[in-house]
């Protein structure tokens, strides 16, 4: 990054001040909602988003991008929630952002480059799917009032935009829905049902949890998993906002912040985050550029829960809902269609197979990982494809070989040759090849020591310096004792 | 007359109708410099970037997009250079020709987004609404 400090924070002070304004907006039904999806109460979503997006101001590695409670993280933590309750869920932040500091310190962000398009297109989709299965239990046959509140809420946050724009359509139709349901006195279930509100700053604390190895053990799947899909989608967020504002970021630094984030944020009572796709779009569409957008955002986030903290609790459930139905619409990437249509098999599949993993096990970070192995695999099957092409000349049977050889290729390669035939002259071009590893040359080995048996005489030609260093540290066949190598 | 021609496109048939005219009003003047602007759509980078091996495919895949439009301009052998804004289109544009003070705007009727914008394009709307200079819309 070649901004300086100060352009980082003050080189945009008005719009900043005001995208700020902007998204702390937007992230409080979010932030609310991801608790829920969770299963803790509102305020750990809050305070995590403030606490994040503060701290994640000074530290982060992408200014003008936005972090705080998200849905990834929020689905990764329902079972150890569940089972083990909010303390055990504050040490897995406090952990993760241990695990995510060390990364960011060993560079892993050079190693996020290799995840494949086909496994984030895969994450994204997988990512909707689940915010949105975790809305159904929430509108799906509780009452009819519920459909409509939903169908309203979308259609505010749909419609509205088109003609207005400077108050982010969600919160409309929530303080408008939310005042409708009290007025007109609606059976609808609200935030409160679910869980408190507390309108004053976080405070520091340890998790009540024993300090062991035990704790270790229930903690640690959870942590790195949350660390792994945290700096996931930091990483890809952070790329979407270089694209639009095109700048440079430091991955490192912004893998080591979220990590410095998450590990404060989990003393303050907040569960772990990262940065947020459609937030820092919609900082940057509203202007943000700089590190002050972010310190904003969390600061009025702050202020609006100490003041409007009572209203909240009244929020109606199927507002939230709609919210959280257009979070996930906007998160699905849309031209999955076509790029299953257009891209290449392997890579449709690999895509395919991420959404279907995690839509099986609730698990990003699993479907994430199964993904890259298999594209991995793809990928080996892709160049492990080996050509030998045989014809005759002058006399002579000529075999020319294409493609690298290696252990992936060495069965095919081996069966390329006719081991019929007898005193032959017979010419191997390696000319377009490269020999890989040792099982490469084992694989010359036994092609030569085969046709030899027959009394062919053998010659081979082509082969690169490489190579060449490789078959004449190893290679056997030239000597008239040898046998077939036992392999 | 006219020596700073910006010309909007944005990969469609239509932009390339509007460089065709474009070329015609830059022949009018030697002076004549074309410059054409196309704008990385701030709604489409989420899908942009989801959909590119990298930085540099993706500034790639761009450049293609408006490949069209400068064959037209190398075979007609005009002056031009081409200028990628980030933004929304419309607001986009018409800031940047106000801002550069251009002599002429030119722009097709509509764009790629043909579902939306069903009888002017909302892009050449604005900008036909806010860029000082004349502006010519392209059927």
């Amino acid at each position: 990054m070649n901004m300086s400090l100060r352009e980082q924070w003050f080189s945009n002070v008005r719009g900043d001040i005001l995208a700020g304004i902007v998204v702390a907006l937007a992230l409080i039904p979010e932030a609310i909602a991801f608790s829920i999806i969770a299963g803790v109460d509102p305020m750990v979503g809050l305070y995590a988003s403030f606490c994040i997006a503060v701290i994640i101001a000074f530290v982060g590695g992408r200014p003008g991008m936005i972090s705080a409670a998200t849905g990834a993280m929020a689905l990764l933590m329902v079972p150890l929630v569940k089972e083990h309750g909010l303390d055990y869920l504050l040490a897995a932040t406090i952990l993760t952002g241990i695990i995510q500091i060390l990364f960011g310190v060993f560079k892993v962000a050079k190693v996020m480059k290799f995840i494949p398009r086909a496994v984030m297109i895969g994450f994204v989709n997988a990512l909707a799917i689940l915010i949105f299965m975790a809305q159904v239990p929430h509108f799906i046959g509780i009452s009819t009032m519920t459909y409509v509140f939903v169908a309203i809420t979308l259609a505010i946050v749909y419609v509205l935009p088109r003609f207005f724009k400077a108050i982010p359509a969600p919160l409309i139709a929530i303080v408008v829905l939310t005042i409708a349901a009290i007025y007109l006195n609606f059976d609808l279930r609200t935030v409160g049902d679910l869980g408190a509100i507390q309108r004053s700053l976080p405070s520091f604390f340890l998790p009540n949890v024993p300090l062991n190895f035990e704790t270790l053990q229930i903690i640690f799947p959870y942590s790195l998993a949350l660390a792994i899909v945290g700096l996931l989608e930091s990483l890809l967020t952070a790329t979407i906002v270089d694209d639009m504002t095109g700048t440079e970021s430091e991955k490192n630094r912004e893998a080591r912040g979220q990590g410095i984030a998450n590990f404060i944020t989990g003393f303050f009572g907040g569960m772990a985050g990262c940065a947020m796709i459609g937030q820092s779009v919609i900082n940057v569409k509203s202007g943000g550029r700089g590190r002050l957008s972010t310190l904003v955002a969390g600061l009025f986030l702050m202020f609006l829960i100490i003041v409007l903290g009572n209203l909240v609790v009244q929020i109606p459930m199927p507002v939230l809902v709609g919210i959280m139905i257009m979070v996930s619409i906007g998160t699905f990437d849309w031209s999955s269609f076509t790029y299953i249509r257009k891209a290449p098999k392997a890579d449709a599949f690999v895509m395919l197979a991420t959404v279907i993993i995690v839509v099986a096990t609730h698990d990003l970070s699993i479907g994430v990982i199964a993904g890259v192995i298999l594209s991995a695999l793809f990928f080996v099957a892709k160049v492990s494809k080996i050509n030998v092409k045989q014809r005759i000349e002058d006399g002579k049977t000529v075999y020319t070989v294409k493609g690298p050889l290696f252990f992936a290729s060495v069965d095919h390669f081996i069966a390329s040759f006719d081991y019929e035939m007898n005193e032959k002259n017979i010419l191997i071009d390696f000319g377009s090849t490269q020999i890989w590893d040792d099982s490469g040359v084992g694989a010359i080995d036994k092609v030569m020591i085969r046709l030899m048996a027959n009394q062919n005489r053998v010659e081979i030609i082509g082969l690169n310096p490489e190579s060449k260093k490789l078959v004449d540290r190893l290679a056997i066949h030239n000597d008239p004792a040898a046998k077939m190598p036992t392999h | 007359m006219y020596p700073h021609i910006l010309l909007a496109v944005d990969g469609s048939e239509h932009s390339v109708r509007a460089t065709e005219e474009a070329i015609k009003v830059s022949r009018l003047s030697a002076q004549s410099k074309i410059e054409v602007v196309f704008v990385a759509d701030f709604s489409k980078a989420k899908d942009d970037v989801l959909h590119s091996e990298g930085k540099e495919a993706l500034e790639v895949a761009r450049r293609k997009k408006i490949s069209a439009v400068e064959e037209k301009l190398e075979a007609a052998d005009v002056s031009y250079y081409v200028t990628i804004l980030r933004g929304e289109p419309g607001p986009a544009i018409v800031d940047h020709a106000n801002k550069k003070q251009v002599d002429l705007t030119i722009i097709g009727s509509r764009g790629l987004n043909a579902l939306q914008e069903m009888v002017l394009g909302s892009v050449s709307h604005k900008i036909a609404k806010r860029v000082q200079s004349p502006v010519m819309i392209v059927k």
